[in-house]
């Protein structure tokens, strides 16, 4: 299998972007990846693009619209779709196009632009549900979160507050990041007092919703070899989808997760992802989401994840950072463009150029991991150096 | 060097205007249970990966994704989707599979177009939302613009462009899963209602429901699982520039580069006398002429004359669109590219039937994504 690198990041602040068309926003960080790694458009052989439901913009075949500003005038372009697990599956996309051996550069961009959504892009989202068994129930995307964030609580005797944990630290990790949305120095009381959306999720348990763009540069081992000393290698991907039927599922636990983890592990030749994993970037639109996550990730038993939470193991300085970026809690969760960014903070971090944020200790290897649709897909891509 | 592809297993359910009998998840089921009965694999224990080609709109949901894995027995395997045409679902495959990670893919696609009642404001969400969508025109009106320019550029005439859908409508009599098949006149298309001058109703497709699977795999697994594997020799695909206002009319850029790269994989120097027969896209009549240019399949300016001098009728030298193409077997929505694919493919194992080509053994499919888009995908098939 040829070996695949990423040799260069850009990555715009999340906010309202009501200025900026997609294209604008594609542009724009296209241009700071390819500047980040001296390369120009010319150098590039093809571009993969990720950006989530067409829904969030109104733009039918949205790819075909976002292709110039991505830098795909007369390339080789196509857009990838995965729901919310999207982004990280741009990454698993760009990989299999320089490792098939077709292409030596490839750019990966994500757009998202979810303001244009009026008056919220949960709208964008009613259509999502068989028009048989569910939609008639007038459900919305919150109600999905609550079940599933009960049936996890409930399984483990978990408690809110001990979930709020997650909120407190993400949104302080995101206080270093430059681009992020929503840092915030907050504390388990001001989750639980915030209000409820639909019981058991509370407002400060959720992502904010975000504009924003996240572009990476994947090379073939000699292009990479060329151009720096220092690529990061993707040394896995995999990605899982399990069946819509949400009554068919134990919310409990995301198998699809595991799943698309171990094809990732497998690939890397990673035995014990437990040790063998220096930091991790979990999806986490909702904070429960972290530790469902990463226990479908292997980090830990099933409900243990709160235990390492609760001791300090996951914090930045902890033995294994969880969300070190500030993850879609306090970064933004600008879908398509969240899920690459959790490979980009691996980029950055396993680089070493991760500013205020780096992680002591010289990481070598990260997990970044997305998930979407009905709850139903695991992403997942291990970066090391 | 590249891994050697090959098609191994096809279903497909019959292409019908409307079929209110199915809904959408029916229809993939049948197909996806006929390829791998074709395939002789069994999806849960055989296929390591499944790519499917959807638009969310055309569907009328939100991340239509969600809807896919039940019915083509993908639970909890790897599956994605590429919001594409689906020729480049099969490209996609070619290259997962070239990456040594996985040996066998399905690659799925439909199109229950009927359910749309009004498709043309629909494809009108895909016009530059800033500085088209808010002119409100219906979005077909880019290729009566385009044939314009076309035939303004190249010198082919209305007429050729007719004897097009005179072809493919003739095609389509003697395929039985084709929804539109018929017998015209040139005068027909000519005196058929004008839509979007120069193009005539009878110079544009109709949409047709239908779905396709296709089971692809590695030379290994191929040669052991099947007995007439046909080879994916080259894929390539191109955007050109999306905007109204920066494209190209005349040409059609994206076929031209999409075509160059598969023919580059495929080691074919000279398409002319490389490939024999083609399946191109020909949504509009004036495509198909478009189209044949752009991959050299005839020398400049020589489309017109060619359909004129019979060459592409399925006696012909260079048979285009036996199958009818989306003009006489229907367009359906993503899952065009791959019934141009499908139609290849039958053709270069001998089963298809009344239609069968004689002694052809190099195919090329092409695709392009529709109105307003400016890209496409080509793959050279062979069975040799």
């Amino acid at each position: 299998m040829r070996k695949v690198a990423v040799v260069g990041a850009g990555m715009t602040k999340f906010m309202r972007r009501a200025q900026e068309t997609g294209k604008e926003l594609a542009w724009e960080t296209a241009k700071l990846a390819l500047d980040s790694c001296d390369l120009t458009i010319k150098d590039v052989d093809c571009v993969v693009m990720g950006t989530a439901p067409d829904a969030f913009d109104m733009v039918h075949m949205k790819s075909e619209y976002l292709g110039d500003g991505a830098g795909a005038w007369r390339k080789p372009y196509v857009r990838g779709f995965l729901g919310g697990g999207t982004g990280v599956f741009t990454a698993c996309q760009a990989w299999y196009h320089v490792a098939s051996g077709m292409f030596d550069v490839c750019l990966a961009v994500t757009e998202e632009k979810m303001s244009s959504c009026l008056p919220h892009p949960q709208g964008a989202f009613v259509t999502c549900w068989d028009q048989f068994t569910e939609s008639p129930l007038g459900t919305s995307l919150l109600w999905f979160f609550a079940w599933e964030m009960n049936r996890y609580m409930n399984a483990h005797g978990i408690t809110e507050r001990e979930i709020a944990e997650v909120s407190v630290k993400n949104k302080k990790n995101a206080l270093h990041h430059p681009c992020a949305q929503l840092p915030a120095e907050i504390t388990v009381d001001d989750v639980m007092n915030s209000e409820i959306m639909a019981w058991p999720v509370k407002r400060l348990d959720v992502s904010p919703t975000s504009d924003g763009s996240v572009v990476l540069v994947f090379a073939s081992e000699d292009f990479a070899k060329r151009i720096t000393d220092r690529p990061v290698w993707v040394e896995g991907v995999g990605w899982c989808l399990d069946t819509m039927y949400i009554g068919q599922r134990d919310l409990y636990y995301p198998k699809y997760v595991e799943y698309a983890a171990r094809m990732a592990y497998d690939m890397a030749g990673i035995k014990d992802p437990r040790r063998e994993i220096d930091i991790a970037e979990p999806y986490d639109p909702f904070s429960y989401k972290e530790l469902h996550h990463a226990e479908g990730l292997l980090l830990c038993d099933k409900g243990e994840a709160v235990k390492l939470l609760l001791n300090g193991e996951t914090q930045r300085t902890g033995r294994q950072p969880w969300c070190p970026s500030g993850g879609a809690l306090g970064v933004g969760n600008a879908i398509a463009a969240t899920g690459l960014m959790k490979v980009a903070e691996l980029f950055w971090q396993l680089r070493g150029e991760a500013g205020e944020r780096q992680v002591p200790g010289k990481p070598r290897r990260g997990v970044a991991q997305a998930w979407g649709d009905e709850m139903q897909v695991g992403t997942v891509v291990v970066l090391g150096v | 060097m590249q891994r050697r592809v090959a098609i191994i297993g096809l279903g497909y359910t019959p292409f019908r205007p409307i079929t209110p009998d199915v809904s959408f998840k029916e229809m993939m089921f049948e197909a996806a249970q006929r390829a791998y009965e074709d395939a002789g694999v069994c999806p849960r224990k055989d296929i390591d990966a499944f790519v499917t080609c959807e638009e969310d709109f055309t569907h009328g949901r939100s991340i239509f994704n969600i809807h896919i894995p039940d019915n083509i027995g993908a639970v909890l395997k790897r599956l994605h989707t590429l919001p594409a045409e689906s020729l480049y679902g099969l490209a996609d495959a070619y290259m997962l599979i070239n990456t040594g990670l996985v040996d066998v893919m399905a690659v799925e696609s439909h199109s229950k177009a009927s359910n749309m009642l009004t498709p043309n404001y629909l494809v009108a969400h895909a016009m530059d939302p800033v500085y088209n969508k808010p002119l409100g025109y219906n979005p077909y009106f880019i290729a009566g613009l385009e044939m314009n320019r076309y035939l303004h550029e190249s010198g082919v005439t209305r007429e050729q462009c007719a004897l097009v859908s005179v072809k493919n409508r003739a095609n389509a009599l003697l395929n039985p899963v084709a929804a539109y098949g018929d017998r015209l006149s040139v005068d027909d298309v000519l005196e058929s209602e004008m839509m979007f001058w120069p193009l005539s109703r009878l110079d544009m497709s109709s949409p047709a429901d239908g779905g396709i699977v296709m089971v692809l795999a590695s030379e290994e697994k191929a040669r052991t699982l099947c007995k007439k594997p046909i080879w994916v020799r080259g894929v390539g695909w191109c955007s050109d520039a999306p905007s109204l206002e920066t494209r190209e009319w005349g040409e059609a850029v994206y076929a031209r580069l999409a075509g160059e790269m598969a023919y580059k994989v495929a080691g074919v120097k000279n398409p002319r006398t490389e490939v024999d027969f083609a399946e191109v896209d020909d949504t509009f009549g004036y495509k198909e002429l478009q189209h044949l240019e752009a991959l050299k399949l005839c020398p400049p300016g020589q489309a017109g004359f060619m359909v004129e001098e019979g060459a592409t009728q399925r006696e012909g030298d260079f048979p285009v669109n036996v199958s009818g193409g989306s003009l006489g077997v229907g367009r359906l929505d993503e899952a065009t590219g791959l019934q141009k694919v499908l139609e290849v493919v039958l053709q270069l194992r001998g089963e298809a039937g009344q239609r069968q080509l004689r002694d052809v053994s190099v195919g090329l499919a092409q695709s392009w994504r529709g109105v307003p888009a400016n890209s496409g995908a080509v793959a050279i098939l062979s069975n040799e």
